[in-house]
């Protein structure tokens, strides 16, 4: 009978190369979930030793102590201690040091000791500190802290072997049944105490570098420089922006246009019908809306893994910490806040680096503000039917003037959400401190980010996938249903439950100066933004692919006065217009709650908006 | 390492300018009366960085706004506080 898969788990300090051991021990082999209940990762993998055993591993989210002071470094505490509901007590705890710097791990290992659960520490990036000129007695410090230690280099083949031969050793010995547990919470002065048994161990057995690491301290001297750095972290930005919409662009057109044919392939050899309406217009366009923002997604995520791996993640929160600090928000939203300029479905993930559950919640709620890609289309055909193509003051191009001033809305609006939300929300909110390690500068392992960026992508179609899918086909089904008669005259939306919405909405949406066909448009529109352009198409009753957008938009500027287009414009800064984004808040937030509201405070938002500025518009002649 | 001479000043890390360098005198959380974090929660949080007594500090770079953060080396690692919770770290 083969033995059943040993459970290991990895612990390690934030920095430790945890992750990139766990990566070259598991591969692509990694399954990523959350905990039970709670928001954290958890992120397992499998492999199979020399000698055949299965092992099944998990990646345990970084601690300094098992004190458990976030959700995240619970689940380490309650793992370590064999409590988490529903998980296997580890087997063994295999405890991760970065070997150029043991001090803060020692003391984790002294303390891991006392849950008397198998333990062994590995000391990894071991090249680094050789070549740092950093000696480690191994055996010495084995014996000193009572637990097997083997040295370890995650990114070079083969750099994990006596790993692999510790855990066939253990598994062939039998697992020693875990001791009893002696922890409990250490208090500041038990810490203290730690820590200097700690440094006396590694005083003893570990040698100080002899040529340390200039390189770190050199990159530091410019990237962390007040003015230097705030440069290069715009240049950074730029870059990536660029990459997001430049490079991504043709990808994206490639997988719409993929989507659209397919969806064409099924209309030629469907008889028409609702089937053939269901498969084009509801699953293919559907999923199709979705999966078109995968080439943003791993673009930002790729940059993200390349610029956490490098080490400069942290600086970037370093550098904005106060920036950001003014509006209450860390330093850390920056980088998610930014990739919301793309898509807010990426920002809303990357809000995972922010460790403060209420510092996450706050640059999730807010994330939707910022103006993403999808709005481009809606704005850029509403200003260029609407406003005029000329100078002002010599060199400002008023459409230009506009498109800069919705930008500058979302973003303030965003800093005032946050500022609102802090003070009303999570009144009882205590900034979360901003204590950070700045881990020296790593040459990034194409292979880690391969596997990071691959394992996002899979999660983002696995999971919002689902729910997104199933957004869309509700809208499909409110947009095609009931469907028009025989004979009909008026465009078949005209007749189905959406229109019914959409006119029964419509004396809500008069004073925003928004007249039933715009009210319809927003329906559909909830799938994704640019959507809503091809609906007021449809509503329009206009025939015609790409280059009807061009005819839209003249048939807009006799049917729509200026006040109104402005006030949609305006709609469209705030609206919860994107179904798609509510499906992953929901996901990434555990809760109903904080989906439902994001849309009611962002629906207000946009109706007082709208209002204000139809009136205001109304008011200057502009009716 | 330890038992600096009480003849010796000292003052919080929180008000030390850049290129400062000296070692950890003590920690008194209570000076820190800026940081939303409960004086044993910051004493706590600022061990597990590394600032024990006896730890010798060097105050590398300075935030542009207001030089806050800072990033300072505690020993062999480097790590950015807000001068707030630097306030709770006694320098000498």
């Amino acid at each position: 009978m083969e033995a059943p898969p040993l459970h290991l788990a990895l612990v390690g300090t934030p920095n430790s190369g945890k992750t990139s051991l766990f990566n070259a021990l598991t591969g692509s082999r990694q399954k990523v979930a959350n905990y039970p209940g709670v928001t954290v990762e958890r992120k397992e993998g499998s492999f199979v030793t020399p000698r055949g055993r299965q092992v099944s591993l998990v990646d345990l989210p970084g601690t300094y102590s098992l004190r458990g002071r976030s959700p995240d470094e619970e689940i380490t505490r309650d793992m370590v201690l064999g409590r988490a509901p529903g998980e296997a007590p580890p087997d063994l705890v295999l405890c991760v040091a970065d070997a150029t710097n043991l001090r803060l791990t020692i003391r984790l290992v002294l303390e891991l000791k006392s849950t008397g659960r198998p333990l062994a520490l590995v000391l990894n990036m071991f090249d680094i500190a050789t070549r740092r000129g950093v000696t480690v007695d191994v055996p010495k410090l084995s014996a000193a802290l009572g637990i097997p230690v083997v040295t370890s280099i995650a990114v070079r083949r083969g750099g994990t072997a006596d790993l692999l031969d510790l855990t066939d050793a253990i598994a062939a010995g039998g697992v020693a049944p875990a001791q009893e547990n002696r922890w409990q919470p250490l208090t500041a002065a038990q810490l203290r105490a730690t820590q200097r048994e700690a440094d006396r161990i590694i005083g003893e057995s570990v040698s100080l570098p002899t040529r340390p690491d200039t390189w770190t301290a050199r990159i530091d001297a410019i990237v962390l420089h007040p003015v230097a750095g705030l440069l290069i972290l715009a240049l950074i930005l730029f870059v990536m922006f660029q990459a997001v919409f430049a490079w991504a662009q043709p990808l994206m057109e490639l997988l719409s246009s993929g989507f659209g044919a397919l969806g064409q392939l099924v209309h030629d050899r469907l008889p028409e019908g609702l089937l053939q309406s269901f498969l084009q217009n509801g699953v293919i366009s559907g999923v199709g809306s979705v999966v078109v923002f995968l080439p943003q997604i791993v673009i930002i995520f790729l940059f993200i893994l390349l610029l956490e791996d490098f080490g400069y993640m942290a600086r970037a929160a370093f550098l904005m910490d106060r920036i950001m600090g003014g509006a209450g928000l860390h330093g850390r939203a920056f980088i998610p806040l930014l990739s919301s300029f793309a898509c807010a479905i990426p920002g809303i993930m990357a809000t995972r680096v922010i460790d403060n559950r209420r510092d996450r919640l706050t640059t999730i709620l807010i994330s939707p503000l910022m103006t993403c890609s999808a709005r481009i289309p809606v704005y850029t055909l509403i200003i260029s039917a609407f406003i005029p193509d000329q100078q002002i003051w010599g060199w400002f191009n008023v459409r230009g003037l506009v498109m800069f001033g919705l930008y500058a809305a979302g973003i303030g609006s965003a800093l005032l959400m946050s500022f609102l939300i802090k003070f009303f929300m999570l009144r009882d909110y205590q900034p979360a401190p901003f204590m950070l390690e700045l881990p020296d500068y790593k040459m990034p392992r194409l292979k880690s980010i391969a596997i990071g960026t691959y394992t996002r992508a899979k999660m983002f179609l696995q999971r919002a996938g689902t729910t997104i899918f199933s957004m869309m086909v509700l809208i499909w089904f409110l947009a095609s249903f009931p469907q028009a008669p025989a004979g009909a005259t008026e465009p078949a939306i005209d007749y189905s439950i959406a229109a019914m919405i959409g006119k029964a909405l419509a004396p809500l949406l008069a004073p925003l100066g928004f007249n039933w066909q715009i009210a319809v448009a927003l329906i559909p529109g909830m799938a994704a933004r640019e959507v809503a352009v091809a609906a007021l198409g449809t509503v329009y009753a206009i025939e015609g692919g790409k280059e009807a957008a061009a005819q839209i938009g003249e048939m807009l500027a006799t049917k729509w006065s200026l006040a109104t287009a402005l006030s949609f414009l305006v709609w469209y800064i705030f609206a919860p217009q994107c179904a798609s984004t509510l499906a992953v808040i929901r996901r990434e937030t555990g809760s109903w709650k904080w989906m439902a509201v994001t849309f009611f405070y962002m629906l207000t938002l946009a109706y007082l908006a709208s209002f204000v500025t139809y009136q205001i518009a109304v008011a200057l002649g502009a009716g | 390492m330890t038992d600096a001479l009480p003849t010796v000043t000292t003052f919080p890390l929180g008000q030390a300018k850049r290129g400062y360098s000296g070692v950890v005198h003590r920690i008194d959380a209570d000076t820190a009366t800026g940081s939303a974090l409960s004086a044993s929660e910051l004493e706590s949080r600022l061990i597990e960085l590394g600032f024990v007594e006896g730890a010798r500090v060097q105050v590398l770079h300075e935030g542009a706004v207001g030089r806050d953060p800072i990033a300072v080396r505690v020993e062999n690692i480097t790590v950015a506080v807000r001068r707030r919770e630097a306030m709770a770290v006694i320098v000498g």
